[in-house]
């Protein structure tokens, strides 16, 4: 079961949104995609979710069930909480007690509330709407695991709470996961190898592992390793960032990256 | 079968809460009776006077079978329209081209008085059941295709993305993203294309048919019997409240549910 992108290309109209973009995924690994707003991180996730056709190259995706979160919560306005988790089994033919069964139980597991499961998305939180968009993804146990900055409207509290609920959810399914992000403290939690993306055309124009597993990554590490993951070259100059900064604080530099991601919308 | 159960479970909390109406039709009442103490009975017959007529004309027999034509009559016409009107505004949606070219002729049509359309109708199917139901179905029309026009167009892109990311199967993705959406838009319409369809029914047989309830409010004025003219009105009126909001408005209330704060 492997992911993989060869020579891919896409344009809209006259536009090279992505050019010459390559890129491996094997069972149980997570990588993050990131890079500034407007580089073709989305496009590129739609081509590999088959919601897109690529003008060039190929996509050979050898999982059986990979599930998508999409930057807005996305659910159906006129279906409770409930029947948005159990979409994904109902088009499968899970019978409805079933399928209504397993979708409870993967939204309580999220936190959501028995009340809320009833309720309609209008209804619901923004935090409430993300969880029943992540159940609606976890509950159909899949394999690859797309998700498209789900995290970038909510709270610090909210994002660890779930972090930490997605890391248990794919580590003991041994899923495979790959985030888009232009948030690099989220790219350093929940990967293994992350790609850098620069815009016009979208290309990978870097690469680099994190060894540490993820189960053993505490806030210090995380802080550490985004600074240092700031001052990579590829990365300064991805973000349109001032030159290497002279001297700066490890902790200093934690800080700065930390303001700088809150305030991307 | 939920709706049908939600819809019975419904009924005493919708009933109650119809009191507030009940309270503002009575006050018209009051107003009325007030303006029929002025104007004396034989320009306007009081409620009390009108509903006394029109138990008469129940009483009689005249009553049913008269509503009972001008109902078929209305509602084929509407029938018709709702078919057409929901099945071309929805094609036209899905094309921006066809969507483009149809808003100056529903135009046209909306702004074509029914009169018109009447007189048309007299010449071309004469004095019989096709003169109403042409002139129905052509008034309703207009208001449904919008309905269905606005609906198709305003479908979600993104909810499109959810549906094939998550491999809905079409007839799926039919009935649990589109159909909810257009629903939304279309019932709104039917209903206030029906709500047309039982005015212009009326006006039509005036002029056009030899029965119905529009002929024999012809028959009244010719009379000047006003108490069996507006017993007649308060007939029809009284069909089309009950229609509203002991059917339709329950069924919208439950269709719209997802969208209303509870």
């Amino acid at each position: 079961m492997t992911l993989r992108v060869t020579g891919l290309g896409h344009r809209f109209g006259l536009a090279d949104v992505l050019a010459d973009i390559d890129l491996e995924l094997p069972a149980g690994e997570s990588v993050a995609l990131v890079g500034p707003s407007g580089c073709g991180k989305t496009t590129l996730l739609n081509l590999i979710a088959g919601l897109e056709r690529p003008s060039a190259g190929r996509i050979d995706n050898g999982y059986a069930r990979p599930a998508c979160v999409f930057q807005q919560p996305r659910l159906l306005p006129w279906q409770t909480a409930l029947d948005n988790i159990a979409l994904g089994l109902k088009a499968v033919g899970v019978a409805r007690r079933e399928r209504e069964r397993r979708a409870a139980t993967m939204g309580l597991r999220l936190g959501l509330a028995n009340a809320d499961l009833d309720k309609f998305p209008h209804q619901l939180s923004g935090g409430m709407q993300s969880r029943v968009a992540l159940a609606r993804a976890f509950v159909l146990e899949p394999d690859l695991l797309l998700l498209d900055e789900p995290f970038s409207a909510l709270d610090v509290g909210l994002k660890a709470e779930l972090y930490a609920l997605l890391l248990g959810e794919i580590a003991a399914r041994r899923a495979s996961l790959l985030t888009i992000t232009h948030d690099l403290m989220e790219a350093v939690r929940l990967s293994d190898r992350i790609l850098m993306m620069a815009p016009a055309p979208g290309r990978i124009v870097g690469e680099y592992r994190l060894d540490r597993p993820r189960g053993q990554r505490d806030d210090g590490w995380i802080y550490r390793t985004t600074a240092a993951f700031m001052d990579e070259p590829a990365v300064r100059a991805g973000f349109g960032l001032p030159g290497q900064q002279a001297g700066g604080s490890v902790v200093a530099l934690a800080s700065a990256a930390a303001g700088r991601a809150k305030d991307r919308p | 079968m939920n709706l049908l159960r939600a819809w019975f479970a419904g009924i005493p909390a919708y009933l109650w809460s119809g009191w507030g109406a009940l309270a503002s039709l009575f006050m018209f009442l009051a107003l009325w009776d007030w303006g029929s103490q002025i104007y004396g009975d034989l320009v306007l017959p009081g409620p009390l006077a009108t509903f006394v007529q029109l138990g008469a004309l129940v009483d009689a027999g005249a009553a049913w079978p008269e509503l009972a034509v001008t109902a078929k009559r209305a509602l084929t016409g509407f029938a018709l329209s709702l078919a057409a009107g929901s099945v071309l505004g929805l094609l036209a949606g899905l094309s921006v081209t066809a969507s483009v070219m149809s808003r100056p002729i529903v135009t046209v049509l909306v702004g074509m008085p029914p009169i018109a359309w009447l007189v048309l109708a007299l010449l071309w199917f004469g004095t019989g059941d096709a003169t109403p139901v042409f002139t129905v179905f052509i008034a309703c029309f207009p208001i449904i295709f919008v309905g269905a026009l606005q609906g198709a167009r305003t479908l979600d892109g993104q909810l499109k993305d959810v549906a094939h990311a998550y491999r809905l199967p079409l007839r799926m993705t039919l009935s649990d993203v589109y159909l909810p959406h257009v629903v939304s838009y279309l019932f709104p319409a039917w209903i206030a294309a029906l709500g047309m369809s039982w005015k212009i029914v009326v006006m039509a047989e005036l002029l056009a048919t030899p029965d119905g309830v529009g002929a024999a409010l012809a028959v009244s004025r010719a009379h000047l019997d006003t108490a069996a003219s507006m017993a007649w009105i308060a007939a029809v009126v009284g069909l089309l409240l009950t229609a509203e909001y002991l059917v339709l408005e329950p069924i919208k209330r439950e269709v719209e549910n997802w969208r209303t704060a509870l």
